[in-house]
């Protein structure tokens, strides 16, 4: 009995811990992961209205053309602004992102919550199965996908995103365990709730912080992904922009031009350097005790 | 667990408020004796027991350490049996780690027996799978321990109390909402609220409304006091005891704390290493205790047993605290 108590008490703080009492320290990570990850959605929304000129306008008399006030991050060696094409690589960046955790939390948190509420030896099973699957490589994934369907951002996303369910099944599959074993789930039973309705209605909203958590961060990993197979060409397909394609492409002439592999390497680095940040300070957020940790 | 001694009052007729023979008998009837059970209540036989619980054994198996090394299991109850009469109020004490509470989510049928069966009114609800039991979420319901654990923390207090009613599909719930919350003691406005908004105490008054809300006929509380303060308990505990009386409820109180038990109950079981050793009416079981054990829970004597069982302070202060005949019960 004391046993089941202890459990009780320690997994009910996490699901329960509230932002009251850490409403007066700052949280950095939040704070500055949210100004990075904001000025990426910035970017691309303003893509959506306005760029500086057309992301695919070839103007080959001004190839290699240094920033300059029409130019503001200079142009590409088909004479293409840069500054256009790293707008709306922001958008590809995002939406592959929002699709794979989309994806991966879709599919992967009913995977959880079922292995967290199956009886004890399905759990088992599942459980392995999982772990195999997170064994696999999201990226090898991806560069199988790309070989079966064709290379494109969508199959891309795709492909990280399925490469990321075993993820999302582990972190959902263990917030499931700890709910299940709180009390305010046994007075649920009690009251004759089971089932669905149980995961519904008690076990999702009390995991629902963790999985915000892992989104960010999955998020970061997509993302690197993405640019990953774009730079090995098994991602999104010349013209369309992505930083990942843009590294590659500014690559071939880093002889000539170093400067151009510049632009979207920082792109690269802010949005995933964000997401994490972003990750730690809403994993800060919703359970100070795990502060400073991995 | 047989007592080794003869006892004085085995000859006369036996107690209902118990069965098999593992545990020192008692005489005398179940308290003031089965209330009217109502239209359709009791078992077969209408006066039977309205709860009943046959040689239950719950072993939970040890998490292994050793790779070659079979785990070994813990066996928390070992065959308990007890009758609960409509209309008792029945306590349970024992230390912790006796079993009690195990005890307890067997009989509201939360976790499943490794063998022996619980029976509500007559109908089986071991091994029952969860669909099948709503006679038994309808009519059973139970108050937790820990009230800052029993109540979901992303869920409006109205939610909460009512959550029974949607469960089990009855419709009215706003005026239920109402009048429960008028029954616990808490302002009407405490249904828009979150269960962070208030204290202990008032959190369990919200499980208590919440434990009510589909007008049971047995209520079990596993410890509803021993996690709140000193200075709320002796209220919460005289909610208890008023709604028990005001809807005819039966009671099934499981307590370390035998001042409260006695305070409550009319019927006593005595809980140790996961069996029942002593049964029978408060009076007789506190005043006049047979088994060993039962005058060593009221005489809270620190011995060396004690000790090399690992029996803390805090556990021989209670034990003094339940014997203290200034101590006001």
């Amino acid at each position: 009995m004391s046993a089941a108590r202890d459990v009780v008490d320690a997994t009910g703080a996490p699901v329960v811990a509230g932002t009251d009492e850490t409403a007066g320290v700052a949280n950095w990570s939040l704070w500055i992961g949210g100004g990075l990850v904001g000025l990426v959605v910035v970017m691309a929304l303003v893509s959506f209205a306005w760029t500086p000129y057309d992301p695919y306008f070839v103007d080959v008399t001004n190839r290699f053309g240094g920033p300059s006030p029409t130019n503001l991050l200079g142009t590409d060696q088909f004479g293409r602004d840069v500054l256009s094409r790293l707008m709306v690589g922001a958008r590809t960046t995002l939406f592959v992102g929002i699709v794979s955790v989309g994806v991966a939390g879709v599919v992967g948190t009913p995977l959880g919550i079922l292995m967290g509420m199956a009886p004890a030896w399905l759990h088992r099973i599942l459980l392995r199965a999982n772990d195999l699957l997170l064994a696999f490589p999201a990226l090898l994934l991806a560069i199988m996908f790309a070989a079966v369907f064709g290379p494109s951002t969508a199959t891309a996303m795709v492909a990280i995103g399925i490469g990321t369910i075993p993820v999302f099944a582990r972190i959902a599959r263990s917030g499931t365990v700890q709910v299940m074993s709180s009390e305010y789930v046994l007075a649920a039973r009690s009251a004759g709730r089971r089932g669905v309705r149980l995961a519904v209605r008690h076990v999702l909203p009390n995991i629902a912080s963790l999985l915000l958590v892992q989104a960010s961060v999955s998020f970061a990993i997509a993302i690197l992904a993405e640019a990953a197979l774009s730079f090995l060409q098994f991602g999104t397909p010349s013209p369309i922009p992505s930083w990942g394609l843009m590294l590659f492409q500014a690559q071939s002439v880093l002889a000539v031009n170093p400067g151009l592999t510049v632009w979207p390497g920082v792109g690269i680095a802010v949005a995933v350097l964000g997401f994490n940040l972003l990750g730690d300070g809403l994993r800060d957020r919703f359970d100070p005790r795990l502060a400073g940790h991995q | 667990m047989t007592d080794p001694t003869p006892h004085p009052t085995s000859s006369e007729r036996p107690a209902p408020g118990f069965r098999g023979d593992a545990h020192t008998r008692r005489g005398g009837g179940g308290g003031d004796g089965p209330r009217d059970d109502g239209p359709g209540g009791g078992g077969p036989g209408g006066g039977g027991p309205i709860l009943e619980v046959v040689d239950l054994v719950r072993s939970f198996r040890r998490p292994r350490t050793s790779l070659f090394r079979s785990p070994g299991a813990v066996e928390a109850l070992r065959g308990v049996s007890l009758e609960v009469r409509a209309g008792q109020r029945f306590g349970i004490v024992g230390e912790s780690g006796s079993g009690k509470s195990t005890l307890l989510r067997l009989m509201a049928a939360l976790d499943q027996p490794t063998s022996g069966t619980v029976s509500f009114r007559g109908r089986t609800v071991s091994g029952v799978p969860e669909r099948r039991l709503g006679f038994l979420r309808d009519d059973l319901q139970v108050v937790f321990q820990d009230p800052m654990g029993s109540l979901d923390p992303r869920m409006r207090v109205a939610d909460i109390i009512t959550e029974p009613l949607v469960a089990q599909g009855h419709g009215d719930r706003d005026a239920r909402l109402a009048e429960l919350l008028d029954a616990v003691g808490l302002p009407d406005g405490a249904g828009r609220r979150w269960p962070h908004q208030f204290s202990g105490g008032q959190r369990q008054r919200i499980a208590i409304a919440r434990a009510l809300s589909t007008r049971p006929r047995v209520l079990l509380a596993d410890e509803p006091v021993s996690a709140l303060d000193v200075s709320v308990r002796a209220q919460i505990l005289n909610l208890l005891a008023d709604l028990v009386d005001a809807y005819d409820l039966t009671l099934v109180f499981v307590s370390h704390d035998l001042t409260v038990v006695r305070h409550l109950c009319d019927t006593i079981a005595v809980m140790r290493a996961g069996e029942v050793v002593e049964t029978g009416p408060t009076a007789a079981v506190a005043d006049d205790p047979q088994h060993p054990y039962t005058r060593q829970l009221l005489g809270a004597v620190p011995t060396l047993q004690g000790a090399l069982a690992g029996r803390d302070a805090a556990t021989l202060a209670r034990r003094a605290r339940a014997d203290d005949p200034e101590e006001p019960s």
